[in-house]
């Protein structure tokens, strides 16, 4: 193959990735009766800011928006940390049943968790959560992907003799952790919180189960009801869409490099 | 005192480390999980206070339901026709970027972006691209002088639609994974290739493909038990709704979790036959999981 029909394959790739994404700004810059025009609009309007306004009229979306932010929030901070104190004991400390504990971990990780969410649904209903932001934060605390990711991590990274120089300091594990091995992992950190935040900001199945009221929901369960209704209005659900989005293509553009390498590392580590 | 100290630390912390991972996990992660067994062997629904067991009762319920036959093909089908292209898609990308090029952040990064954007997201999206009257894929259709599809409307040409948002999302993704493992393949192989005149084809199949056989079969798997789980995609390609819930008017796209989510929580809370039903679909994701290991175990290794 020559290298100009590698280049010019790559740039027709890159368009069908980016073109869907690209279409939905169009929609949602147009009046909705603008879509029914043959041909299609392939140009942005000038109707985006009237939608973002009938968005914001038809669903709670700053509440959405603000769910989100605060259950991904929580939840990028809770899996960076337990992750890092589980893969740190499981990489670099020494204690009984460590490897069956540590395979338990491998094994549960391609378990389809989904599949538990009946008795998960009747333990949220007990507990009163029903309905509330914990419902959808506290199961998605840990996972076992995130140990198992910052175990590989830490075990390479890490230098053994580092913690040694520690320990004969004087610093106890906890002392350790704190000013050793979370340095240490921060890239990893890093990889792990945007991994994280991503999966957590575009969950939906869980939310619309067990999240009712308008004012609770997130921006995914928001964003579906923009697109029911009997007239589809498409220049509303995209704008919703766009919204919902925005924040996660700023931080890919910010932080996208970062984040493939990461992806790369686990993969072939895994 | 000091050494007691240090040894109740050393013996101590690791378990307090991992301790916040394996508490939180097996309650709101394990415990429901196998929970489920136990709910699936009863009479159970929300509003009833008596859960009567009825042994296997839910299960061959399920088993005679024709509507849980047509959700398991429809699952199927969708798996098919989204993860065959998607893996053979994302094999040849990888290939294509692993090379030196111009750029080389760039391609990467326009691999991953689908995957960054929501399902929701992709699904309003591509419903518009696949809407029957004003839709963008239909009025090129017509153009190329070809006829309107009703996309939603039909059972395979929905199956298609709803394949094309999954292997749009997860294509470049994949792609990124296999470029990895790719990247670790001796450059040397490639190069008396070269020389003893083979082509790109038959190097991604003589060289690539069995020197990263263990990432092919980790990837097949992965989208395999992603596939068997598909709801978003049809649930809202049907415009959410009554009939988002059945996967479409005529049942034509409902797949197992929206068949469970169905029963679960919409048709008077059946826990005990949606759990069944979760059961079936653990089985057959296990199943599906040893199928595709002993497949891909087949590809010949090049040592």
């Amino acid at each position: 193959m020559t290298r100009r029909l590698v280049y010019l394959t790559l740039t027709g790739v890159l368009m069908l990735t980016a073109f869907p994404l690209y279409f939905s700004v169009v929609v949602a810059s147009q009046d909705n009766s603008a879509l029914s025009h043959v041909p299609p609009p392939v140009l942005p309007g000038a109707n985006l800011i009237e939608n973002i306004k009938r968005v914001f009229d038809t669903v709670p979306f700053d509440q959405a928006l603000l769910n989100s932010l605060i259950v991904s929030g929580i939840n990028t901070a809770s899996v960076v940390l337990f992750s890092t104190l589980a893969g740190f004991a499981f990489a670099k400390l020494r204690f009984k049943g460590r490897t069956a504990l540590l395979l338990a971990v491998v094994g549960t990780m391609m378990v389809p968790m989904q599949l538990g969410i009946i008795p998960l649904f009747m333990l949220i209903t007990k507990l009163e959560w029903h309905d509330t932001l914990l419902a959808v934060t506290v199961p998605a605390l840990v996972n076992a992907f995130g140990v198992f990711f910052m175990t590989q991590y830490l075990s390479e990274a890490l230098p053994t003799e580092l913690l040694e120089a520690g320990r004969i300091d004087g610093a106890g594990t906890h002392r350790l952790f704190w000013h050793v091995v979370l340095p240490v992992a921060r890239p990893a950190a890093a990889v792990l919180g945007m991994l994280t935040f991503l999966n957590v900001w575009n969950d939906y199945l869980w939310p619309l189960v067990v999240l009712a009221s308008p004012e609770n929901q997130t921006v995914q369960v928001a964003l579906s009801q923009l697109r029911a209704g009997y007239v589809q209005d498409y220049s509303l659900a995209l704008t919703g869409t766009m919204l919902a989005t925005l924040p996660l293509l700023i931080v890919f553009g910010l932080l996208g490099k970062q984040l493939i390498g990461g992806i790369m590392q686990g993969a072939v580590k895994g | 005192m000091r050494t007691w100290l240090y040894k109740a630390d050393t013996s101590l912390s690791p378990y307090v480390y991992i301790s916040p991972f394996f508490i939180l996990f097996a309650v709101f992660g394990l415990f429901p999980l196998g929970y489920t067994a136990w709910v699936s062997l009863h009479d159970w629904s929300l509003l009833a206070d008596e859960h009567s067991f009825v042994g296997l009762g839910n299960y061959s319920a399920l088993l005679a339901d024709p509507y849980f036959w047509n959700a398991l093909r429809n699952t199927l089908s969708i798996l098919a026709l989204s993860t065959i292209p998607q893996l053979i898609l994302a094999l040849i990308l990888a290939h294509l970027v692993n090379r030196p090029l111009r750029a080389k952040t760039l391609w990467r990064l326009g691999l991953l972006l689908p995957n960054v954007t929501s399902v929701v997201a992709v699904v309003v999206i591509f419903s518009q691209l696949f809407g029957r009257d004003f839709g963008l894929i239909n009025w090129l259709l017509e153009s190329f002088g070809l006829g309107r599809i009703d996309w939603q409307a039909g059972v395979a040409s929905s199956h298609v639609a709803i394949a094309a948002m999954i292997t749009w999302r997860w294509t470049g993704y994949n792609a990124l994974i296999f470029l990895a493992a790719m990247q670790a393949v001796p450059k040397e192989l490639y190069e008396s290739a070269t020389l003893d005149g083979a082509t790109a084809g038959q190097q991604l199949r003589k060289i690539t493909i069995p020197s990263i056989r263990p990432t092919v079969i980790f990837v097949v798997i992965v989208s395999t038990i992603y596939g068997l789980q598909v709801f978003a995609e049809p649930q809202l390609f049907a415009g959410g709704g009554p009939n988002g819930i059945i996967g479409g008017p005529d049942r034509q796209f409902q797949t197992l979790t929206l068949y469970m989510y169905e029963h679960g929580f919409n048709r008077g809370f059946e826990f005990g036959y949606a759990s069944a039903t979760a059961w079936v679909m653990f089985g057959l994701i296990v199943l599906a999981a040893a199928v595709n290991y002993l497949i891909t175990r087949r590809i010949r290794s090049s040592r």
